[in-house]
């Protein structure tokens, strides 16, 4: 591993260095009309991926360019119509030249297996980002179209809208009360997948004060295009104030009220619950709370040439 | 018989699908008469729906799979401009609507058009360049394309009939379930899909046989066109993965027909185990489609240069080292479900690997054209365009096997350019590139050369023009499947996709009208010699197009590339070989077994 961390950096560091001499062409026109993406980063995870994103780039830039540029040497300088160019009818084997053909590509792929081996370690979702400052708690459920984040600790959750303080790692429990989805922050990195009847963990964390948005990326359902949330980093001081403030105002996240969030619905705005039954989050990962029931007879979802599994048409008739 | 169907499954209330319905079926009323009126049904029924001839087998294939290129097609237009006008806004494409065109999209071009052109390649030309007569099971192989043929009709029906399912080409569960998906939509998926991969698990039995036990004298393993080996890899995964995929949707079948909880959500159903299954299957599925894609660029390049093939044993390993490999590397599709970092790494290196498979392949065309004379037709320029397309393909491919990188764009648009990048620039430049080479072989006459130039250039800026926006996109953070489009910072490369789509569209004309400018100056573009360009593999040797029983006297091979042998050998001595003793033929006869197997309504499933 030691042999292979060194390579690694001395790697990254030549990594960038081709992406600023050798590749400026398509990488960096991406680059600089990516503000707002993923090469954008405004966190630790995000910077880490994006790295090994542009790193493994360039490393492959650097065997790449070359031999697209010897493909069409190669097609020109042979062309039918060059006399000049010797005509070698028999010649079909070089043992130096395969073992160059073999070759190259192997160290290639070794450098990048580095690179994914050491990456995928450093940036396991699973794994906390600070061992010295407490992360705070966020349980995520999705739901038919939307998202619902818990405060634990805070006794609070939200629809549709996550606030963070700025600098704090925080540590996500994701699951889903219906299908998969995928919970994703571009700017803040890492995605996970949101399942029913499991819990994936995520870390991650903001370094600014910000506005940023997240989305779903695994396609749910027909309400999936509107499956954003709002994602405000904001100053320590600023969470604890919205917490109190979350706590002062709105609906308690009761039985009844988690209910009406099991229902299809679509563009719901963001809001807050003022309190929240402590276990919500493990009934719904354990299945102990049923899952959403889907699209009900009668409801607009049904509305289009669909037929439910009794036969009957719902919606049209 | 209809079971869900009623009435109501005819879209009479949207404008869309009704016309297209409409359409499309008075299109196909007006085939139908033709036929009727001039009197063709005994000849298609004698000489195409019933013949065993492993040519009109590959021929029909490859009309099946060209039609359903462009019904894909279609149904990709739809998506590009509905992404183009749904920037704030709902565009024309209601969601329940949209949701089945990216799921048919995605199952018609991969299932229902790819492969049905991979197999007809297959089908019309191992048996040729082995030298024997018939694939190994000829009336096995006519129920194998009717089963396709009678799978991609479902599909097709689903259109007008009801919908169809608005999942996502991988019926994920827990949405595919009865729960989240009552509507008919998903079991048109299902029978569809489940009787063309029986299909193509005939073929797949068909050719991996062929290959194994029917070579023509002399022609030993290492002496077979690299096309073949190609062949006998992909029928190799077809064998080991199509069972996969049967099981795995007979499971979600049972879970969506009897209440079983394979994949639900409740009751101890495991969802993540049909993505596993689907994914042991999908995987390798790719390169069922890719390895013969490579087959054939392997015969273009040596026969454009005018020498043969660099490294041929380096490109044969690397044809078996691919074969097995990508048996082991599923997981990278979904390294983001929190497989933890030492599963995901070996998965991560185990997929980059794969690429040293490919990267040899690619150094050993580049070096066919060392020391050559390369003639730029038309075959040679979709070549050339492969190469350039699939190696910035093979890349993005490799990104997206680096665990962190992939967490930043699984199922985003950059996955959506990757592969498009590999399958576009590989699979389909290769199927152009051969109807294109073989064309004269099958029909006796070539392809007009401009027309054929005009269509790939307009293809492969189309291509560009397309896709390269999609990698932006992508690192924007789209993500794919979006009926409509919340941020406008996406627009612009939207709007250029949709351009690119446009110029594609040019390239669809092209091609369509080199077919036609070829057939009426077909007399002026007849091939007499039954090699108009050169080659190197036995189908050269035969007349173009072959008689049925191809080969009067079994050719006896004594080399690699056996046909550029024989020439090369009547050049030396200045004499053609010597009139050869002919013997009678035994060739099957014709059998209507399978377009009853894939359609007599007693045979059907029926509920
Ligand atoms: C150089 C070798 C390749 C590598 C390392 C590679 C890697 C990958 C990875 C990691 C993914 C999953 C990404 C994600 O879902 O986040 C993927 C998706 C995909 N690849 Fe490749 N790929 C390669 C070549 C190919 C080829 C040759 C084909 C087809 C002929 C292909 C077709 C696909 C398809 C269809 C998908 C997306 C399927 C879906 O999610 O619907 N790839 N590839
Ligand atoms: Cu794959």
């Amino acid at each position: 591993m030691g042999g292979l961390q060194v390579s690694e950096g001395a790697l990254a560091r030549a990594g960038r260095r081709v992406c600023r001499g050798a590749a400026p062409g398509l990488l960096c026109l991406a680059l600089t009309s990516c503000s707002g993406g993923v090469l954008d980063p405004a966190g630790p995870v995000g910077e880490g991926d994006a790295t090994i994103l542009i790193d493994a780039t360039a490393i492959m830039l650097a065997i790449v360019i070359p031999t697209i540029l010897l493909a069409f040497w190669m097609a020109w300088r042979y062309r039918a119509s060059n006399t000049k160019a010797e005509y070698l009818p028999y010649w079909s084997y070089s043992g130096r030249i395969e073992a160059v053909v073999w070759s190259i590509p192997i160290l290639t792929i070794m450098f990048i297996g580095g690179v994914i081996w050491i990456g995928s370690y450093k940036l396991d979702p699973f794994k906390p980002l600070s061992d010295k400052v407490p992360p705070l708690e966020v349980q995520v459920v999705s739901l038919d179209w939307k998202w619902l984040f818990i405060y634990p600790d805070q006794g609070i959750a939200s629809v549709n809208q996550l606030v963070m303080p700025a600098g704090t790692p925080v540590r996500f429990s994701i699951t889903s009360a219906s299908v998969f989805n995928a919970f994703f922050v571009p700017r803040l990195g890492s995605m996970i997948y949101a399942m029913p009847g499991m819990v994936s963990q995520l870390h991650l964390q903001a370094d600014e004060p910000g506005q940023l948005w997240g989305i779903s990326a695994q396609f749910s359902g027909d309400g999936f295009s509107d499956m954003q949330f709002e994602v405000k980093s904001v100053p320590a001081a600023d969470f604890t104030g919205w917490a109190k403030n979350a706590r002062d105002s709105g609906p308690v996240l009761d039985k009844a009220a988690y209910e009406a969030l099991l229902h299809q619905t679509q563009r719901v705005p963001p809001s807050t619950y003022r309190a929240v039954d402590s276990g919500l989050f493990q009934d719904v990962a354990t299945q102990k709370i049923p899952p959403g029931p889907g699209p009900q007879p009668g409801g607009p979802e049904h509305a289009g040439r669909e037929v439910s599994p009794d036969g009957s048409t719902g919606g049209k008739d | 018989m209809f079971g869900k169907l009623d009435l109501s499954a005819i879209p009479l209330s949207q404008p869309i699908p009704l016309i297209t319905s409409a359409v499309v079926i008075l299109l196909a009323l007006g085939v139908l008469v033709l036929i009727t009126v001039k009197g063709w049904w005994p000849y298609l029924w004698r000489d195409w729906i019933t013949s065993v001839d492993h040519k009109r087998i590959g021929v029909m294939y490859c009309l099946l799979g060209v039609l359903m290129l462009i019904r894909g097609f279609a149904d990709a237009i739809m998506m590009r401009t509905q992404q183009a006008v749904a920037i704030n806004a709902p565009g024309y494409l209601p969601p329940e609507h949209y949701n089945q065109i990216f799921t048919a999209h995605g199952t018609i071009m991969i299932l229902f058009g790819a492969m049905p052109l991979v197999l007809g390649f297959m089908n019309f030309l191992v048996p040729l360049q082995l030298g024997v007569r018939d694939v190994a099971f000829p009336t096995f192989n006519s129920v194998g394309f009717w089963l396709t043929a009678s799978g991609a009709l479902l599909v097709n029906v689903s259109l007008f009939i009801g919908e169809f399912a608005r999942t996502g080409w991988l019926p994920y569960p827990p949405l595919s379930e009865t729960a989240y998906t009552p509507g008919v939509g998903v079991d048109y998926y299902l029978w569809a899909v489940q009787i063309s991969g029986v299909g193509t698990l005939i073929t797949g039995i068909n050719i991996v046989t062929t290959v194994l036990k029917m070579r023509c004298r002399g022609m030993g393993y290492l002496r077979m066109p690299v096309f073949c080996w190609t062949a006998l890899a992909s029928s190799l995964l077809i064998v080991a993965v199509f069972p996969v995929l049967t099981a795995t949707l007979a499971m979600l079948t049972l879970d969506r027909y009897l209440g079983f909880h394979y994949f639900t959500n409740t009751a101890g159903g495991n969802p993540m185990m049909f993505v596993n299954l689907v994914w042991a299957w999908g995987h390798p599925e790719v390169y069922i489609l890719v390895l013969p894609a490579f087959g054939i660029f392997s015969e273009i390049f040596p026969t454009f240069s005018g020498k043969p093939l660099f490294g041929y044993r380096s490109m044969v390993a690397a044809t078996l080292f691919i074969c097995v490999v990508s048996l082991m590397v599923w997981l990278h599709h979904f390294f983001t479900m929190g497989a933890g970092a030492a599963v995901n790494t070996f998965f991560g290196i185990s997929s980059s690997i794969i690429a040293v498979g490919t990267g040899v392949k690619i150094y050993n065309w580049i070096f066919t054209m060392y020391g050559g004379r390369v003639r730029f037709e038309t075959p040679m320029l979709w070549s050339m365009g492969f190469i350039f397309t699939f190696i910035i393909g093979g890349l993005t491919g490799v990104l997206l096997a680096v665990p962190p990188a992939d967490f930043l764009t699984h199922n985003s648009m950059f996955l959506v350019a990757h592969f498009h990048n590999v399958i576009v620039g590989g699979v389909v430049f290769a199927i152009f590139a051969g109807l294109e080479f073989w064309f004269p072989k099958v029909f006796g006459f070539r392809l007009h050369e401009g027309w054929g130039k005009t269509a790939f250039w307009l293809a492969f800026i189309g291509f560009w023009v397309t896709f390269a926006p999609l990698y932006i996109l992508g690192l924007q953070g789209m993500t794919r499947r979006l009926q409509h489009i919340n941020f406008d910072v996406w627009a612009p490369w939207l709007y250029v996709s949709v351009a690119g789509v446009g110029i594609l569209v040019l390239g669809v004309i092209a091609q369509v009208t080199q077919l036609v400018v070829s057939i009426r100056n077909r007399e002026k573009l007849r091939d007499v010699t039954g090699d108009p360009w050169d080659g190197r593999s036995l189908e050269w040797a035969t007349p173009s197009p072959p008689p049925f029983f191809n080969f009067a006297v079994m050719p006896n091979v004594e080399g690699e590339e056996a046909y550029w042998g024989i020439k090369l050998r009547a050049v030396e001595t200045q004499q053609l070989s010597p009139e050869p003793a002919y013997e009678p033929i035994e060739m099957p006869l014709n059998s209507p077994v399978g377009i009853y197997t894939a359609f007599s309504p007693r045979s059907s499933v029926s509920r």
